[in-house]
């Protein structure tokens, strides 16, 4: 069995010492007295594996970006990139890099493993994405300061308890999820600016048929794609639809076998493609004078409607569009991960916020749907 | 001589492990139980070419390929599977919350077997069958009386056939009235039954479901928002498998006919609702009832069972035919219903298990139904402040209102706590032969546990229960492998489900499984 594994061992400082994050903060955090706990919460996740040892083999990256946890806990251990940087509480050197992340999980990557599992935050899982994308699957370690993308599991055991099922086969299944993050730097001056940075294949730990009387559920993809039929079989000729970022709207454009924009926001119009990654702009005009649809998903763990990744979809859009003609989907096990959390919105103009509260219909599947309530952040 | 100490509740238990084989494997060419006597020559004169009713179309041309066996291995081999089960006759059954396990009168089975029952045929001329059909119909007016609708019938073989029949109800009513068009949408609760929505989604209805309050009550405002001149109907469970009763209901009913639908209500279970509450009066146009629940006829696995199911007076000429009627002197098949949704079985009904429901109520009185009912909420309550004693074990919803006749239960502290799931002290429970429910999926409720004591069980046995979970729980945080790794005293251990959402691994015939396994 192999698994790969990559620590970033400077998440979670800038935390410690309120710091809304460590990007590019690493050096100023341990001058504060931050203290690195991100090695100590993936060691919480490999003991999860204890019982796989004779058979695992995990490839990693040197020192505290995952040898050192790996020794500690005498698992067979293969280093495939080395960074320069040994130990991140040496204030007066450079903390490993977001590229020393990036090459190792290339380096993972061409070796074959099951599965990466990387310990870190938003940013970390950026790095991942832009290293493996969506080739691989992979699980997080949550260690960091803002953990917004729901490819973290809830703690460290929980990564290491997935990652142990997986490695076992007892899940085949895997789900796309969103990886999202905050822009620190405008975090710190108090504004909220989420952005979509791409998907990682997640193991889907659905607990499939467990249990007589328990019916199954879709997986994930099917769900999604059967919401995604009903948008289309109901599509009005005329009627422009705003199709915004998520994993579940990206599978209209598919069902109309369209490109799908990864990130941003695509247009389509009698079942043709009107505008790929669509401006603000470019959706004010399309929708200018015509009848709209904004076709949209919460985004992330917390379950934004808006300001979440979606900045595109404006509250100039929504107000042209009219907030009566949003058209809300989202998978069960999406809206079961709220835990009866209401969904939100941040548009930015606090009365079109107030206006969007309410009861939405969401639809969660071909003919079904849910009332679901939503309030403003 | 020393006394055998009984002190501590929770039992030493081992099931039976037989590695028993698929019959189909135990057969022997040639070998055989009962060698059948030819027909006499008389009997064969009256009876003729019994096959000629048949059709050449359905006659086999080669006989079955069915197992060939002697006596005594068919009967070793079932007495074996039978003590590699866990049913209610063997275990306190508290576990399987919603299914309201509770005892049956073996009276009642013998009743049903008496030779004037079981050699009656459904196809009898009307005035040899007088006395079944009295039964059943006098059990529809017990049934009238305990829910306040106005005509029952027995057609519907189970709770989701029922169900089903409201929907078809729902569906032919607005084609009477002209609005079949408008009126696509059927609104649910998200703890209602899943087959509260499944039934009319395959009749073609688009389900909304509504998501409970803070309080745990189907969110008001929710609904008001979800109801329109689009809604077909409104079906749902009260209590829902929280035990929690959503009080206003009679709102939630009053808004749908003012918006022009129809209200069913599930009624499946109504163990803690007898004598007190009634559909009708909860403004209701429809309602069922799972006989093999609230009404003491055996589950039978799945079958033979009845979803009795009744209506109001405007909804009687929907039903489907024939009811039985009785015109002061004798009882009838009554063919005419004009606006009947068609056939849902053939027949009436499996009257066996109407005459065991008849049996049971007979023996009860008024008086007794109401007792059962206040019985089993006083056992759920008992259990539930229990319960909650108990480190880890807490309820979704203020903890401090009392329950119907079950519990939602969540684990979820317990689960942070030792890693152990819901489903580790599922399988951890048969350990000591018990049962215990998680809930339907998805787990809205984290790590979900749904158990339902019902009337039947002592306060022995309450606290027998109480004690074993209490066990398992201290051994999730003392020795959670233990419990990770269970069952290790069942008939099997852990299953490898890897493979459960692949169809090449798993069969469900004989002959798929010689298939998918690649031999002749």
């Amino acid at each position: 069995m192999k698994l790969g594994l990559i620590v970033n061992p400077v998440a979670g400082l800038g935390g410690t010492v309120g710091l809304k994050g460590t990007d590019g903060m690493a050096r100023e955090a341990l001058a504060l007295g931050a203290v690195p706990k991100s090695g100590l919460r993936t060691l919480e996740a490999l003991k999860m594996l204890e019982s796989l040892r004779e058979d695992l083999v995990i490839y990693t990256a040197s020192g505290e970006m995952g040898e050192a946890v790996v020794r500690e806990l005498g698992f067979a251990c293969r280093v495939l990139w080395h960074s320069e940087k040994e130990r991140v509480t040496d204030v007066d050197k450079d903390t490993t890099s977001r590229e020393d992340t990036r090459q190792a999980a290339k380096k993972i990557l061409e070796e074959g493993v099951s599965l990466l599992l990387f310990a870190g935050g938003d940013g970390t899982a950026r790095d991942v994405y832009e290293a493996v994308g969506e080739s691989l699957p992979v699980a997080g370690i949550p260690t960091g300061v803002k953990i917004h993308s729901p490819v973290y599991a809830v703690s460290p055991e929980k990564a290491g308890e997935l990652a142990r099922r997986f490695l076992r086969c007892e899940i085949t299944g895997l789900k796309t999820e969103e990886v999202l993050d905050i822009d620190e730097a405008a975090y710190r001056q108090g504004h909220v600016e989420t952005k979509l940075y791409g998907y990682l294949k997640v193991p889907d730990d659905a607990r499939l048929m467990q249990g007589r009387k328990s019916g199954s559920l879709l997986s994930d993809e099917s769900a999604q794609k059967a919401i995604a039929l009903r948008v289309v079989d109901g599509m009005v000729p005329e009627m422009v639809y705003v199709i915004g970022p998520g994993s579940t709207t990206r599978q209209v454009m598919a069902a109309l076998d369209l490109p799908a924009t990864l990130l941003g926001v695509d247009i389509v119009c009698n079942r043709q493609l009107v505008c790929s990654d669509a401006t603000e702009k470019n959706i004010l005009a399309a929708i200018s004078g015509k009848e709209s649809r904004l076709v949209i998903t919460p985004i992330g763990g917390q379950g934004y409607l808006f300001g979440r990744g979606n900045q595109q979809l404006s509250a100039g859009v929504i107000h042209q569009t009219g907030p009566e003609n949003l058209m809300v989907m989202a998978t069960l096990s999406k809206i079961q991960a709220l835990q009866g959390r209401p969904l939100m919105v941040d548009t930015g103009d606090p009365a079109l916020d107030r206006e969007l509260e309410g009861y939405y219909q969401v639809m969660t599947g071909y003919r079904e749907s849910i009332m679901y309530k939503v309030i403003t952040s | 001589m020393k006394r055998i100490n009984r002190h501590y509740l929770v039992r030493n238990f081992h099931q039976a492990k037989w590695d028993e084989p698929v019959i189909f494997e135990l057969s022997r060419k040639g070998e055989r139980g009962v060698r059948i006597p030819e027909a006499e020559e008389e009997v064969k004169a009256v009876a003729g070419d019994v096959m000629a009713a048949l059709p050449t179309g359905l006659q086999r041309k080669t006989p079955p390929v069915l197992p060939e066996m002697a006596q005594p291995r068919v009967l070793r081999h079932y007495m074996r599977l039978s003590q590699e089960t866990l049913g209610g006759d063997v275990n306190i059954e508290i576990g399987q919350g919603t299914c309201t396990v509770k005892y049956n009168p073996k009276i009642n089975d013998r009743l049903a077997s008496l030779p004037e029952m079981a050699a009656l045929h459904p196809e009898q001329p009307v005035e040899t069958v007088q006395g079944i059909l009295q039964i059943m119909h006098e059990t529809d007016l017990m049934m009238r009386e305990i829910s306040g609708m106005d005509r029952f019938t027995f057609q519907t073989a189970s709770g989701s056939q029922a169900a089903f029949a409201m929907a078809s109800l729902i569906k032919a009513w607005h084609r009477h009235t002209g609005e079949d068009q408008q009126r696509d949408e059927i609104i649910t609760t998200v703890f209602s039954h899943p087959s509260d929505a499944a039934c009319p989604a395959i009749k073609g209805y688009k389900i909304i479901t509504i998501f409970p309050d803070e309080e745990g009550y189907p969110d008001y405002e929710a609904f008001k928002a979800a109801v329109s001149e689009r809604t077909a109907g409104f079906i749902c469970a009260n209590p829902e498998d929280t035990g929690i009763y959503n009080k206003r209901i009679k709102a939630f009913t009053d808004l749908v006919h003012e918006k022009g639908g129809l209200c069913g209500y599930d009624q499946a279970n109504a163990n803690g609702l007898l004598g007190i509450t009634r559909a009708r009066e909860a403004g209701f146009d429809m309602c069922f009832f799972n006989l093999h629940k609230t009404f003491g006829t055996p589950h039978g696995c799945g079958g033979p069972g009845s979803g009795a199911l009744g209506v109001t007076k405007e909804l009687e000429s929907f039903l489907p035919a024939p009811l039985i009627d009785f015109d002061g002197e004798n009882y009838l098949l009554n063919h005419d219903v004009p606006n009947s949704i068609g056939r849902v079985r053939s027949f009436h009904g499996v009257a066996q298990v109407v005459l065991k429901a008849y049996a049971w109520m007979r023996s009860l009185g008024a008086e007794g139904l109401y007792e059962v009912a206040k019985v089993s909420v006083l056992n759920n309550n008992y259990l539930f402040r229990k319960l909650l004693e108990i480190e880890g074990i807490d309820s979704p919803y203020d903890p401090s209102k009392q329950r119907v006749e079950q519990v939602r239960y969540t684990l979820k502290k317990l689960t942070d706590d030792t890693g152990v799931t819901t489903g580790d002290i599922q399988r951890r429970m048969l350990d000591f032969g018990l049962h215990y429910w998680t809930s339907h999926h998805p787990y809205y409720v984290p790590e979900p546990a749904t158990l339902e004591p019902t009337e039947t069980p002592s306060r022995e046995e309450l606290d027998e229960y109480i004690a074993t979970l209490a066990h398992v729980v201290r051994e999730c945080y003392e020795n959670p492998e233990l419990v990770k790794t269970a069952p290790h005293n069942s008939v099997i251990h852990q299953v490898d489900e890897s493979g459960m959402d692949d169809p090449k691994e798993w069969a469900i015939t004989w002959r798929s499984y010689l298939r998918k396994t690649g031999a002749s």
